[in-house]
Order: C-alpha cells, then structure tokens, then sequence
C-alpha cells in the first residue's frame, strides 16, 4: 500500500463523515462533491482509472446538480405555501 | 426512543460491524494478487485478439457486450421516468416566456457566462476525445458520454440557456439517446447477420494503437457514449425544467 492510496483512503474517510455530519442540504451537496473528489482519487490510485472518470463526473457534477435543483424546488414550493397562508386570513375580514 | 438509548444501540453495532469488517477484511488477498483464471485470459487475449490495449474497455464492449447493452437500457429506463415523473401535470404550468423570466431571473453575471463560453466546449472535445480513444486509454462510451453530459450542464449552470430564452429540454437529448441505444443493439445484429453470433466482432481489427482498431469497438463506443450523454443531459434538463420553470396553477 503506498503513501498515495493510503492518503487517499485517509481522504475519503475525513470527507465521507463530514458529509454525514453536515446539515444543511446545499452545504451537503457540496461536500458530497469533495467526497466524489476524494474517491476518484483513490479509485486513480488503485489503478482503477475508468471507475475514476466515472465517479469525478457523476459525484462532482451529476449528484450535487439534481441535490440542488430538488432542493430549490422543495424551497420554492414551500415558500408559495407560505404566501398562500399569509393571504388567507385578510381574504376573511 | 431516547437520544441516549439510540446512541448506546449504535455503538454497540458499529464496535461489531467493526469487528467482523477487520476479521473479513485480514482475509483478503494482497492487492493485485490475480486469482481468476478468466480474468488473466482476458487480459492475455485482449491485444492479440482485438489489436486494442485497454482490455476493460475489450472485456465491456466485446467480451461481455451483452451485459452493457442491458447496462445503458437501464440509464434508459431512468431517463424514460424521469422524463414521466416531471411531465408538467393538470394543475401546472411552466413560467417560460419571456416576461415571467424577465422579472424572476436576471441576466446571469458575465462572469459565469464567460467562464461557461471557457469550459463548455473544452469539456465537449475532451468527452469526445474519451470516447473515440475507448480502446486505446482508459475510458469508453460510458466515461466520455458522461464527460459530454457535463458539459450539457455546464451550459445550463453558466447560465447561456437562461440567456437563450428556449427551456424546454432539448430535442437532441432525447435523439441521441435513442440513436445510442438503438444503434448497439444494431451492431450487435450486425455481429449476428455477418458472424452468427449477437455481438460478435466481425471488422477488421486494424493496428494495434491507431485510432481506428478493434473492430467494432469503437462503434459500439460511439454509440454507447451517445447514448449516455444523451440520458444524463435529459434528466439534468428536465430536472431544471421542473426546479425553475414549472408552477403550480
């Protein structure tokens, strides 16, 4: 195992539990591209380079561009919601 | 359930979860041991056999061509619900014309539409570059397809199709993708037709390192990357197409 593969494989685990530990969605969906980064890496290191053009496409550019999109859907959504209850109650007067 | 009793549960499945996965893991051989038999004729046979050096790409495309035709229908079949799950329903509308986009989104910054003019076409040579030298480096039809999807998304994120004015998701998505696919499964009726086997690689092999070697491989590369570009950009369009443009009535 050399330095490389085991820095790698430090790399994915520290960014692999921040991701878990991160809260907010947007800020989740960008750590999850810094994962994606860290395991095509390892995956290079492995000598795995096709899986590695694989993940550095779909983890970096695929996963956190449908996270965001949901994400500004729900929000939209949810603000419409709100506008709509804020109105109501003046409509009864 | 107390967040103390949870915690308690937890730690005791991972201290064994962590047991088990370091006795199954000092079980293992050492990296780069080959043990298969299959796997070591397949990479002693992909260069004299197919003229082409990278023997993943022989064993996907050639080898075992079956599995990554049933492979991309299943980006297929995820494209094809995507596309059914976001068609705008009754009770929906989509806010594409130009007044509504004028008022709720500006003009991107020309920062990121320069920046977009900058990365999308290098984007697109290199996702064209991976897939044409399928056979030769590490790559293929799935890897550059998704580098050209990409750059799809690139042109959406820079902005230029806010810029455009046109959101519905772009017909040349949708066509590729069924080129893509319909044409792999074509080329395998070709290997049938001239070979009697679905799939066989009935060209020429070519010289091994020149571009045009492998016999059917880079055609199968071609299509297969096609198709996969074509079924990412669709689904990272329809998916902007329902965040930012459709509305409930």
């Amino acid at each position: 195992m050399s330095v490389l593969q085991a820095v790698a494989l430090m790399l994915v685990a520290i960014t692999g539990t921040l991701v878990a530990l991160t809260r907010e969605p947007v800020r989740q969906a960008i750590q999850a591209g810094f994962f994606g980064l860290a395991l095509t890496i390892l995956f290079f290191s492995f000598q795995a380079p096709d899986v590695a053009l694989s993940q550095l496409v779909v983890s970096t550019v695929a996963i956190p561009v449908m996270i965001l999109l949901a994400v500004a859907k729900v929000r939209e959504h949810e603000r419409r919601e709100r506008r709509r209850g804020a109105r109501e109650p003046e409509r009864d007067r | 359930m107390s967040a103390r009793l949870r915690l308690s549960i937890f730690a005791v499945s991972a201290v064994a979860l962590a047991l088990v996965l370091a006795y199954g893991l000092a079980g293992l051989q050492q990296f780069g041991h080959v043990d298969s038999a299959y796997g070591a004729l397949l990479a002693r046979l992909a260069v004299p056999a197919r003229h082409a050096t990278n023997a993943v790409v022989v064993t996907a495309f050639d080898f075992r061509g079956l599995d990554t035709l049933v492979e991309e229908l299943i980006l297929l079949t995820a494209a094809i619900g995507v596309v059914a799950l976001l068609r705008i329903q009754r009770g929906e509308h989509s806010e594409d014309d130009e007044a509504h986009q004028r008022r709720a989104r500006p003009d991107p910054s020309e920062t990121l539409r320069v920046a977009g003019a900058a990365l999308v076409p290098a984007t697109f040579v290199l996702g064209v570059y991976v897939v044409a030298h399928g056979q030769l480096s590490p790559g293929g039809g799935f890897q550059g397809g998704a580098v050209l999807a990409a750059a799809v998304v690139l042109l959406y994120a820079s902005g230029q199709r806010f810029a455009l004015r046109a959101t519905r998701p772009p017909p040349f998505a949708e066509r590729a993708e069924a080129i893509g696919s319909l044409g792999f499964a074509l080329i395998g009726l070709g290997g049938l037709i001239a070979g009697g086997v679905y799939l066989r690689n009935v060209l020429g092999q070519g010289t091994v390192g020149e571009l045009i070697s492998g016999g059917t491989i880079p055609l199968s590369n071609a299509a297969v990357g096609l198709e996969v570009a074509g079924a990412l950009a669709l689904i990272a369009a329809e998916l902007v197409d329902q965040a930012l443009f459709v509305r409930e009535d």
